[in-house]
């Protein structure tokens, strides 16, 4: 095989993902209605914010006359501090996420990654800057930055089980996203928590699940084995395991909701088999909501 | 072979087999089902979970016993299993097989072949000689004992007989030697079987062989009131059953077949069931045998003779001037007479001769026509009776007087005689008794029958020989000839009491009596049938077959009497003279009785028990299981889940076959129709599919039924929708149907509903609701529609309403019929073109019957139309005028209704005064 023609197919292996992933992100993106991203008090800004009457110190172009000159005093027209905001994020690559239980639904992986674009397609519409955690995609603005991250959204995936959150490279006071399933340790997914709150960070934990993970059909005696085969376990009666599994997974979400409450976190569970479009809504709702 | 119960074993070793099972079990037990192989990333939850340990590892209790059953099955079957291994019957010495060979042995009769065939070969392996012997049949002599195989070969042939043994008692004891006896029994009680017995036991043992099946039997059928009573018998009064009774006979093609059916139902504990049948004269008079459904017996079957048949007679009279004098018709005597025993045929004279009746009588008929007349000698030809009767128009026509009629016995004297009036000299005259030829011969003559007028005879070299019955004076009163195979009689009187009082006594029913017009009593009894031959016609075969009996010698009446049937009198139908008689196997009231037989004696069943070979039937189990136990092992390691669980619930759904009762819901739907459109007058209109015309004509139709419930005695329920192509059209007296050009044409059915409905008095309204834009005609999309709907309806020619027409006047005085849009004109069906008006008279005399159509394009549904609450909902007109269009279109609808109720009542002169003092002329 020639060098050039093999540099050229895996290239375009590589790039093949890339315009379908944006423009199903697009396409998702394009149901949400952009609102207005002020921050709710005075600063640089556009918008009209308040009227304040003039105080020492204040700059004499800064008075607007012609308010001031329907009263006696003088008064400050102030603009609302509209200011671009920092979301990093993490979507979990982990082989985990490649699971799908029908061949008609998309893997847990393929779901968060559109998701992780999607918002992005709508942050960076507001002005905002976006990048990867851990990674050589600092947040930046622009339609550039939107395929940089596509780019590397396709391109990540890991050998490992379960994905662990990466919480390096976060700027003080930004935001950030992890999308996972959140099925391997909780102990990475705590300490990166921490991580963030500790310098001050406050973001979104999304759980992307399949429908058959929440519901265990299973029956018989059946040999379970993780995506990559490290781990398995067998049961002779998988039904009776049911419930257990159920009160287990029941559990996790509990622990990463306390998580998420004690560290200002917003967390929400998706599932494969529903409308990425809830979760989207749900998500810019909750990045809002920060 | 080791034998347990029934079954047998060839190789009963592997049955030791079994013992392995409850190895089996512990070893199945302890295999746990394999496993699945599942990528799943929750698996990080499931670790340390541990599985419940009441649940082991083990497969379920009824899986391992559904292996275990599929196992034992396939050890049992390789072992050999035999159902009713066949052990040997001992004995030696000579050995007589003594069947009864009756009627009631037919039912059964190939499993006593089997049962004979099997002790015969018994007797064979055994190296005895043997004998067969029918006790219906015994045979001459001494009985010869033969080599089993040589009767094996005659056995084929061997045939039950349709009678009882009747001789069976001196055989038996006529008989030496010693032997053993095995008798076939039929099951009967009778008296001789005891005797029979006892001679047969002073030569050896007795074996009786009888089937506990009941034996039926159907008693010979009666006439009573009017219905045909039939009876079933059975020998053992057991369980509530029904049996089926057939009546068979040929149908006017010529061909046997079916005719009845009818059920008769034991009591519980009853021996005896009744059922009556009532049938159509034509179709009782073919029946010529019943049978009980199913039973291929003698006893079964029971042949009707003259006994069951009532004549047909057709009654004409001369054409009658006057209405209502009832004991002056000249049929009325003969109506009573005749009524109780025959069956009266009333019509024309060419009708009746369709329906082939036994006798024609004619009352007082002169002339008949060329072509009545080749008819009835054709009729004659094939044994019909023409009976006449005199009376003054046959006295004063010229019938039969220059030569003789071919439809008269007798040539007439002009003007026949009145004797003992008040204008004549003597007195009425009285019969004198019925000589040795007459067929009257024996009948007493009361002393009050008086003749006071006749018709008189030509005298003729024939004349004496015709004579069947005279007056004291010697003129004939009733004469008689023969024409080919049927005769003509004339009776010299009329048939009501005018000319003679004979139809006032009893004797005139006698005579009727005599002359075979009505029918004689059901059974001859010994002295009617002592002197006569009686050939055989039809014969009856044990099995209940009829067969043709005209090889077979006559039989004289005084041995018929006695009814001791045998190969030279066997049961069947015997001709006489003119008349035929059933001689049945079972006589009326018989009673059946089960044998019952002294303990001393074995009684065995008929039942040949066959070998039967069960291996393929454990293997087949076996095979079977093993297959369930496919299903049964994928459920419990979790497999039969999606695609596959469908898959197999569907196919047990299949299986199970569930399906809609669509058929009862559409009956239902028709009753439904049905009740609601008969309980009260109902207007409906024709669905067409469109949905906003149909609500507009049902809101029509509506508002129309308002106004007549409130202005006239026409009170409608609420108005129906018709579908053409489902519903039922008789039951509406009107139908409206809007014109749509979108609608479909009727189906052929639907337009054979329409048409019947239109000739049997309905009538329906067409709108093609479009007066506003066209005119009558093929101008307008709605009119092609209506011309093409209309071409397969049967519709008189139309004309539009004529001033005088009975519409204009039924309830309301109309002259113009306006809709929602008034003007175009009204078509209805064309006066009679003879209808003239009288001068000074308002209306023709137009007394036919209503039209049946009425075409118009005014769309008064529109007009008529009401909402719940009353209110109109489509404007008409504007202001007050339309509100007065609205008003006639509401009187056109009730004038229309009241047409369409009431007929041409209006159209009846007698209103004309009231009529025209309404007019103000």
């Amino acid at each position: 095989m020639s060098q050039p023609a093999h540099l050229r197919q895996q290239a375009e292996d590589l790039a093949s993902p890339l315009p379908p992933l944006l423009a199903a992100a697009e396409h998702l993106a394009s149901t949400v209605m952009l609102g207005i991203h002020g921050r709710r008090r005075s600063g640089m800004g556009d918008e009209f914010w308040q009227y304040r009457p003039v105080q020492p110190g204040d700059e004499l172009r800064t008075i607007d006359w012609r308010r001031s000159a329907r009263s006696d005093a003088q008064f400050v027209q102030q603009k609302e501090w509209q200011i671009s905001q920092s979301v990093l994020m993490w979507v979990d690559s982990a082989a985990s996420m490649d699971f799908s239980s029908d061949k008609n639904l998309e893997t847990k992986g393929h779901r968060a990654r559109t998701l992780a674009l999607a918002i992005s397609v709508l942050l960076l519409r507001a002005g905002e800057r976006v990048g990867m955690t851990a990674s050589a995609a600092p947040p930046r603005s622009g339609e550039i930055q939107l395929m940089r991250l596509a780019e590397l959204l396709s391109d990540e995936s890991t050998d490992a089980d379960y994905g662990e959150p990466d919480a390096r490279g976060m700027l003080p006071n930004s935001r950030a996203l992890f999308i996972s399933d959140f099925m391997g340790e909780l102990a990475p997914v705590e300490a990166a928590l921490t991580k963030a709150a500790d310098r001050g960070v406050r973001g979104t934990l999304l759980q992307v699940l399949d429908p058959q993970e929440e519901i265990f059909p299973f029956d018989g005696r059946t040999i379970f084995e993780s995506m990559s085969g490290s781990l398995r376990h067998e049961t002779l009666k998988a039904g009776d395991l049911r419930d257990r599994y159920l009160t287990r997974l029941a559990e996790r979400k509990d622990q990463l909701l306390h998580l998420c409450q004690s560290s200002g976190w917003q967390f929400g569970t998706h599932h494969t088999g529903d409308s990425a479009q809830a979760a989207l809504l749900w998500l810019y709702s909750a990045m809002e909501r920060i | 072979m080791f034998t347990i119960g029934a079954l047998g074993f060839t190789t009963p070793l592997l049955l030791l087999g079994l013992i392995v099972l409850p190895i089996l079990w512990l070893l199945l037990r302890a295999v746990p089902p394999a496993p699945i192989r599942r990528r799943f990333p929750g698996v990080a939850l499931l670790l340390g979970l541990q599985d419940d340990e009441n649940q082991a590892d083990k497969t379920p209790w009824w899986l391992l016993l559904l292996r275990i059953f599929a196992i034992a099955a396939v050890i049992i079957g390789f072992a050999g299993p035999v159902l009713n291994p066949q052990d040997e019957r001992t004995g030696d010495g000579p050995l007589l097989i003594v069947a009864d060979g009756t009627w009631a042995d037919a039912r059964d009769w190939p499993r006593r072949m089997d049962r004979i065939e099997a002790l015969l070969d018994d007797a064979a392996q055994l190296a005895r000689p043997v004998a067969f012997v029918l006790l219906s049949d015994p045979p001459e002599g001494d009985i010869q004992f033969q080599a089993a195989d040589v009767l094996l070969s005659r056995l084929p042939s061997l045939q039950p007989n349709a009678w009882e043994p009747t001789e069976a008692v001196e055989w038996a004891e006529n008989l030496t030697g010693s032997f053993e006896t095995f008798w076939l029994s039929d099951g009967l009680e009778r008296l001789a079987r005891s005797d029979v017995l006892l001679a047969l036991e002073a030569r050896g043992s007795v074996t009786v062989f009888e089937s506990p099946r009941p034996i039926y039997a159907i008693e010979p059928a009666r006439f009573e009131d009017g219905n045909i009573t039939l009876s079933v018998n059975r020998d053992t009064a057991g369980a509530a059953e029904e049996v089926t009774i057939t009546a068979h006979g040929l149908d006017p093609a010529g061909v046997e077949r079916q005719l009845a059916l009818a059920t008769a139902d034991f009591e519980p504990g009853g021996k005896r069931a009744d059922v009556a049948l009532t049938l159509p004269p034509e179709l009782r008079n073919r029946i010529t045998r019943f049978e009980i459904a199913g039973l291929r017996s003698a006893g079964a079957v029971t042949l009707t003779d003259d006994a069951l048949k009532r004549r047909e007679v057709a009654l004409i009279a001369g054409r009658q001037g006057r209405e209502g004098l009832e004991l002056l018709s000249p049929l009325h005597f003969l109506e009573q007479a005749l009524e109780p025993t025959a069956d009266l045929i009333d019509g024309t004279l060419e009708d009746v001769l369709l329906a082939n009746p036994n006798v024609i009588i004619l009352a007082d008929v002169a002339q008949v026509s060329d072509l009545e007349q080749e008819k009835i000698l054709e009729w004659l030809d094939n044994g019909g009776l023409l009976l006449r009767f005199a009376g003054p128009r046959l006295a004063a026509s010229d019938v039969s007087r220059r030569q003789e009629d071919p439809l008269m016995p007798v040539r007439l004297r002009a003007g026949g005689r009145s004797v003992g009036g008040a204008m004549s000299w003597g007195e009425p005259k009285a019969l004198s008794p019925f000589p040795e030829t007459s067929p009257f011969f024996g009948l007493n003559v009361p002393d009050d029958v008086t003749i006071s007028a006749q018709v008189m005879a030509q005298p003729d070299p024939s004349l004496s020989e015709r004579v069947i019955a005279s007056l004291a004076d010697g003129t004939p009163l009733v004469t008689r000839k023969k024409h080919g195979q049927g005769t003509i009689v004339l009776f010299h009187v009329t048939a009501n009491a005018e000319w003679s009082t004979i139809p006032l006594s009893g004797l005139f029913v006698e005579m009727l009596e005599r002359l075979a017009i009505s029918t004689r009593p059901a059974v001859p009894d010994a002295e009617e049938l002592a002197g006569m031959v009686w050939a055989p016609d039809q014969m009856l075969s044990a099995f209940g077959e009829v067969m043709d009996a005209t090889t077979l010698p006559g039989v004289e009446g005084e041995t018929l009497a006695e009814r001791q049937f045998s190969a030279t009198m066997p049961p069947g139908l015997y001709t006489g003279d003119d008349r035929r008689i059933a001689m049945n196997v079972i006589q009326a009231d018989r009673i059946l009785n089960r044998a019952e037989w002294p303990s001393r004696i074995t009684v065995e069943g008929l039942a040949v028990l066959a070998e039967t070979v069960l291996k393929g039937a454990f293997l087949t189990g076996a095979f079977i299981v093993l297959l369930i136990d496919i299903l049964a092992s994928l459920m419990v390691s979790g497999r039969l889940t999606g695609p596959r669980a469908t898959a197999a619930v569907v196919s047990l759904i299949a299986c199970l076959g569930f399906a809609p009762d669509a058929y009862a819901q559409q009956n239902a739907d028709a009753d439904m129709l049905a009740l609601s459109a008969t309980s009260e007058v109902v207007l409906a209109h024709v669905v067409t599919g469109n949905d906003e015309i149909d609500r507009v004509a049902a809101a029509g139709l509506l508002g129309v039924s308002n106004t007549l419930f409130q202005r006239t005695s026409i009170e409608p329920a609420r108005p129906i929708a018709v579908n053409l192509e489902i519903d039922e059209l008789s039951f509406f007296p009107f139908l409206y149907w809007p014109i749509t050009t979108d609608q479909p044409l009727p189906s052929v059915e639907a337009y054979a509903k329409l048409n019947r409905y239109l000739r049997t008095g309905g009538m329906i309204l067409f709108d093609t609701r479009d007066a506003n834009t066209a005119s009558f005609g093929a101008a307008s999309p709605n009119g092609r529609k209506l011309q093409q709907l209309a071409a397969q309806l049967d519709i008189p020619p139309l004309e539009p309403i004529p001033s005088d027409h009975v519409l204009t006047r039924t309830f309301y005085l109309l002259q113009d019929f306006p809709g929602r849009y008034p003007g175009r004109d009204v078509w209805v069906e064309a006066a009679p073109p003879d209808a003239e008006q009288i001068e000074g008279m308002p209306f023709r005399n137009l007394n036919d019957g209503v039209t049946p159509v009425v075409i118009g394009g005014n769309d008064w549904a529109s007009a008529w139309a009401i909402d719940e609450r009353g209110a109109p909902l489509f404007p008409v007109g504007r202001g007050y005028a339309g509100d007065r269009q609205r008003e006639i279109a509401m009187r056109f609808g009730v004038n229309l209704i009241m047409h369409v109720l009431t007929g041409n009542y209006k159209s009846d002169q007698v209103h004309v005064p009231a009529l025209l003092d309404r007019l103000g002329q």
